[in-house]
Parts: C-alpha cells; structure tokens; sequence
C-alpha cells in the first residue's frame, strides 16, 4: 500500500506580528513549523502503517527551506519526502496548489500507485480546506474530509470504514480505496520520532521535483493558474470605542457584580426581560 | 468528475462568453429535513447582494424527495429567495462529496450564477472545495464581508488570514461563478417574510446509486450525545487562563447555570484539559454570537477574538486594566474573576428568583 501524505512548512501563528508602523507582517525570528492539523494526518497515516503495512510518502510545496519539515516528517516515520519546488509555483491560490500537487502525486503513482492521499484539514496561515478537496477531485478519489476515525481497512477488498464529523452528528462512511483523508484535529497524537529514524532523516537524499519534471502546464500554476486576486491586504479595524469601564459604589465584589448586572440590563434591556421571562418560567 | 478547463494566463478582464453568468446563488445546507442557520443568514447576505447587482437570488436545496424538503423550500423565499433550484433524487438523501459535486456542478453550468455562497461547515466546505475544482473558478474561504465593487460588479469577499491578524479582500475577476464560504453567525439572522413570493425549479439528475462508492452505513446525532452546543447559545460564559487552575471552572459553571448559558473557554485550557474542545472559542474553535459573552479572565488574544468580537454584548472581568480584552470588549470590569464571578451568580440568582415569586 502506498499512502502520501500533503504537507505545508507554515510560520507559527501564535508568533506572528503586525509592523505597528508599515502595517505588514513580521515574519523574520518566526520559527517555521509543519502545519500543525497535518500533524493529524501524519500521524493517521503512519498509524496505518504499521497496522497494515504501507510506505509513506510525503509530500510538500513551497521554497527550498521547506526541507526542514519534510525531514521532521521523515524523524517521524515517513519513508520518502517530495520537495516540490519552483519559481513558477510562486502565488499559487488553492486551485493552482492543487493542481500542482496533483502532478506531483501522479508523478509517484508511475513509481507505485497511490491509494491513500491524507491532507491536513486545513492549514493556520491559509485557513482555506480547499487544497485537499481539490486534490481529491482531480485524482478521481473519494473524499473524507474531518475524518475522527478510521474504524477499519480492509487490504484485499480495499475497503475502508471511516467516521466523518458533520454538522450535528457523525456519519460512518464505508467507501473503497483510493481515497483522500482529511483528519480531524484533536484525533490523535503525533507520536516522537525514533532515533534511527531520526539520522536517517538526516541522511535521506531528498526528492527535489519541479514543474518540467512532472509535467504540471505553466499556465495552470502560480498567479497564471490562480482565479482569486488579493486586492486588499489591512490590518483589522481597531473598535471605535473602547470598553466602557464600570464603576462600582466599592471595591467589594457584591458592589462590582451589582453595577455589572446594572450595565449588562441598560445596555440589553431586552435581555433583562427574557432572563426574567425564562426565570418566571421555572426554567 | 469533469476534467477542470485550462485558464489561459493571468487575466483581470470578465471575458465576454461569462457575461452570461447571473444571479446570486445560497446552497441550502439541509441535513434530515433540518435547515442550517447559515443558509438562512446567507439567503440574507445574498438578498444584500443581489439587490446592489440588481439581480435574483437562487436557493439551491438538494435532498431525497419529502415534505420536509417542500417546507425548506418555502422557508427559502420567505428568507429571500426569488428561485429556488429544488434538486430531488434518493441518492441525496444523505450529504456525499460525489453525487452532490456531480449535481452541483452540472446545475451551476446549466443555469450560470455570478456568486454561489455556501455555509463554512463541514458540508459547505467539503463541498465548496470539490465543486470550485469542477468548475476551475476561484474560491474564498470563511469571509467575514461581503460586498460588491461598484466598477466591475464583481465579488469583494473578505476574510481573516494569518489567524485573524490580518484581513484581505479577495477577488475572482476573470472566471465564473465567485464563490466564497461564510462561518455560521458571522452574517446577521435576516427577517422572515411570509408575504416573499418566488418560484421553484424542479431538478431531477441522472443518479444511479451503484455508481456511487462511498455509502453511509450510520450516522450518530450530537443530541443523543453530551456535546456542549455554544453556536446556538444566547448566553455564554467564558474562561481564561486568569482563572489560575482547573478547580476554579466550576466558577464559572454555576454562573452559567444561573443564567441558562454555555460555558466557553481559551484555546489554553483545552491544551491543558480542563475543557473538552467542543468549548474552545476561537479560531481553531467555534465562532459564536450570543446575546451576552461574559469573559473571565481572558486576555483577548486575536485567536479568541476572532470567534466572539461579534457578540451582542461582551462583559469582560480581568485583573489587568490594559489587558487587550477592554479594546473590544463593551463592557469593562477590573477585578478578580474568582471573586466577582460568585457574586454574580449570587446576584444574577436573587434578582431572577425575586421576580419568580413576584410573577
């Protein structure tokens, strides 16, 4: 079995500020990590791995310094990393990522054929969950996104059981390989690497692919491919106003929770009416 | 699945065979008879739009034929809708990626919409992500806005990136339809109007069920589980990390018991386990609009702003006087959390418990 699993290098977003002044953001001493919901992924995927047996390949887009997660990812468990990298992939939106990543995938299928594609469900810095339906859609696969449990796979059937976070409730899915997964944050967790693993992450000659090598058309990638245009970029409106701060007759809390209930029912007098409401009410 | 067309080089211009593509488009996200808030907020949002493009607004609604799926229609114009594309086939039953992709994508190239907007759950997204790829058009993923630029009529959709640090305005010039996600409660709950007449378009697609691989073989409703339900919530009361350790959550609970809210809490908490993450408000966590958000403790990180900032009304209790929660809270209190959130629930206690002997 063959499982690639998409992965994105992304700055750290709890690290991440604004330039008071330029208003543009400071990504220099931002450390950058693998996106952590693909951690989720990963993890899913090495799982299968040694329950059923598969080679792990992943797989990523980005500059030459995205190396660095590709072998954290290899530490890991990973068999194989793809470094998928060229000037002409520059500004690609979700549709043209996708695009390109799908090249890259049927670029490795020549060499095995793929049968579980795992994304992340999104990442921190794009925040779309595009990239890895669009993946899914291009290859023909079936998509399982918010995947919380992969409940059973079948090898010689190629069937897998899967449970699907939806809107009110979990679906139980049963559906055939290929497929594409996306897993659910909070699932699982990412195990620690091995140390063999980990000086054979070290060693590991990395595949290095570009856009000539797997054959993905130049005017389907970068901002030649990409529908959407980023016409605006600006920091958040700040609230005209501040919080009006209460005053309470003294500093006891008595006093304080007084004035707060005081605020809160002048400034939502409907509110006061449906709490009483609800109150007279017995609920 | 269709195999994308080719975009032929970076192009700003409409080209004129799109021109064509009209209207403003909500798909319906129903899911056994029940209608999503956000569909009904988006048919709100599209009604903005529609009038500004001085168009119509289309509902698509997409299920296995039933009385309920004729209401939702109804509901749909009273909601303010002018058409509503009513899809019906058994195979739709349940929400699969495929046959509503295939669906969706045939229907879109058939009747030709300008904008299709879509809830941000994990069926809109789900599908938003597969059918942008069909129709190789551009797609924007949970805006916050969304408005219509006078000089070219076309979509400004903006959104948070970077974990709300920023926002951008994006825009999809060259290609049809526009297509953006919003989060449930980020679009304000329109006025139904039962008066709203408009007409349905009965679709019937060519589904065959044995040429669907994935099968739903169950499905597990959150009412039959004990899953907090903040979305919905009039009332939530939130914790930080000012509440200094785990005990202290029961603090904060007996409030909310008073006061028939949900409790909330920071991204901080559910890492260190004292809140399941179906709490956790935020970014990586639920976008809620309550009446009343009573944050205590809590500093007021952009990732927990971006999930409460359009609440009613924000009370904020934190120790600090510059803590950056009083920038957007409505409502400042500077004192300790663990005293004033007792008194409160003291408080909140005797002032509905007088009037319930009084009524």
């Amino acid at each position: 079995m063959h499982i690639v699993v998409c992965i994105k290098q992304v700055p750290d977003s709890a690290q991440i500020r604004i330039h008071p002044v330029t208003n543009t953001i400071m990504r220099q001493g931002v450390p950058a990590i693998i996106n952590p919901f693909d951690l989720f992924s990963l993890e899913e995927a090495l799982r299968l791995k040694d329950k059923v047996g598969a080679r792990v390949t992943v797989l990523t887009m980005g500059p030459p310094m995205a190396e660095t997660s590709l072998r954290k990812a290899l530490s890991l468990g990973a068999d194989d990393a793809v470094l998928l990298t060229d000037r002409k992939f520059a500004g690609s939106d979700t549709l043209a990522t996708s695009y390109a990543l799908t090249s890259a995938i049927q670029k490795l299928a020549e060499e095995e054929p793929v049968d579980i594609v795992f994304c992340g469900k999104q990442t921190v810095d794009g925040d779309t969950a595009q990239v890895g339906p669009g993946i899914a859609t291009r290859l023909g696969f079936e998509q399982l996104t918010y995947i919380t449990r992969i409940e059973d796979l079948n090898i010689a059937s190629k069937e897998i059981v899967v449970q699907r976070r939806s809107e009110g409730g979990v679906q139980v899915l049963k559906t055939k390989l290929p497929c594409m997964i996306t897993m659910l944050e909070g699932t699982n967790t990412i195990r620690f690497g091995k140390m063999d693993d980990l000086f054979r992450a070290a060693r590991y000659e990395l595949k290095t692919w570009s856009r000539d090598f797997t054959g993905a058309e130049e005017g389907r990638v970068g901002l030649k491919g990409s529908p959407t245009v980023v016409s605006k970029v600006f920091v958040p409106k700040p609230r005209a106003e501040k919080a009006k701060m209460i005053e309470a007759a003294s500093d006891t809390p008595d006093a304080m929770a007084a004035a707060a209930i005081d605020a809160i029912f002048a400034a939502q007098p409907k509110l006061a009416d449906d709490l009483l409401a609800r109150a007279a009410a017995g609920l | 699945m269709s195999e994308p067309s080719k975009p032929q080089g970076r192009k700003f211009q409409l080209p004129e065979h799109l021109k064509v593509y009209k209207n403003v488009w909500v798909i319906v996200e129903q899911e056994r008879g029940i209608v999503h808030s956000v569909s009904l907020e988006l048919l709100g949002e599209a009604r903005k739009l529609a009038d500004k493009l001085g168009v119509e607004v289309g509902a698509v609604v997409l299920g296995a034929e039933s009385p309920d799926l004729n209401r939702i229609c109804g509901d749909a114009i009273s909601y303010g809708a002018d058409i509503v594309y009513k899809v019906t086939d058994p195979a739709l039953a349940d929400y699969r990626t495929d046959p509503y992709c295939r669906v969706m994508t045939e229907v879109v190239n058939t009747h030709k919409p300008e904008i299709v907007l879509l809830g941000a759950t994990t069926l809109g997204r789900d599908l938003a992500g597969a059918i942008a790829t069909t129709l190789a058009t551009g797609l924007t993923a949970d805006c916050t806005e969304l408005d219509i630029y006078a000089d070219n009529r076309s979509l400004a959709a903006t959104r948070p990136t970077f974990g709300g640090t920023l926002l951008c305005t994006i825009q999809t010039l060259a290609y049809r339809p526009q297509m953006a996600t919003v989060r449930p409660r980020v679009m304000a709950m329109p006025e139904r109007d039962d008066a709203r007449t408009g007409r349905v378009i009965e679709i019937q697609p060519d589904l065959r069920e044995e040429d669907i691989v994935t099968k739903v073989l169950n499905f597990i409703a959150d009412r039959e589980q004990n899953e907090a339900q903040l979305a919905f919530a009039d009332i939530i009361v939130s914790a930080g990390k000012g509440l200094g350790k785990v005990e202290n959550m029961k603090l904060v609970f007996d409030l909310a018991r008073v006061l028939g809210a949900e409790v909330g809490v920071t991204r901080p908490l559910v890492q260190a386990g004292w809140a399941t993450n179906d709490r956790q408000v935020g970014q990586t966590g639920k976008t809620v609009r309550p009446k009343l958000y009573i944050a205590a403790g809590i500093s007021g990180a952009i990732q927990h702003r971006v999930g409460m900032e359009k609440s009613d009304l924000i009370l904020a209790i934190n120790t600090d006087p510059n803590a950056t929660i009083f920038d957007f809270a409505h409502l400042g209190l500077v004192g300790d959390a663990l005293k004033i959130l007792p008194a409160l629930t003291d408080a909140f206690g005797r002032r509905l418990s007088v009037n319930r002997m009084a009524g």
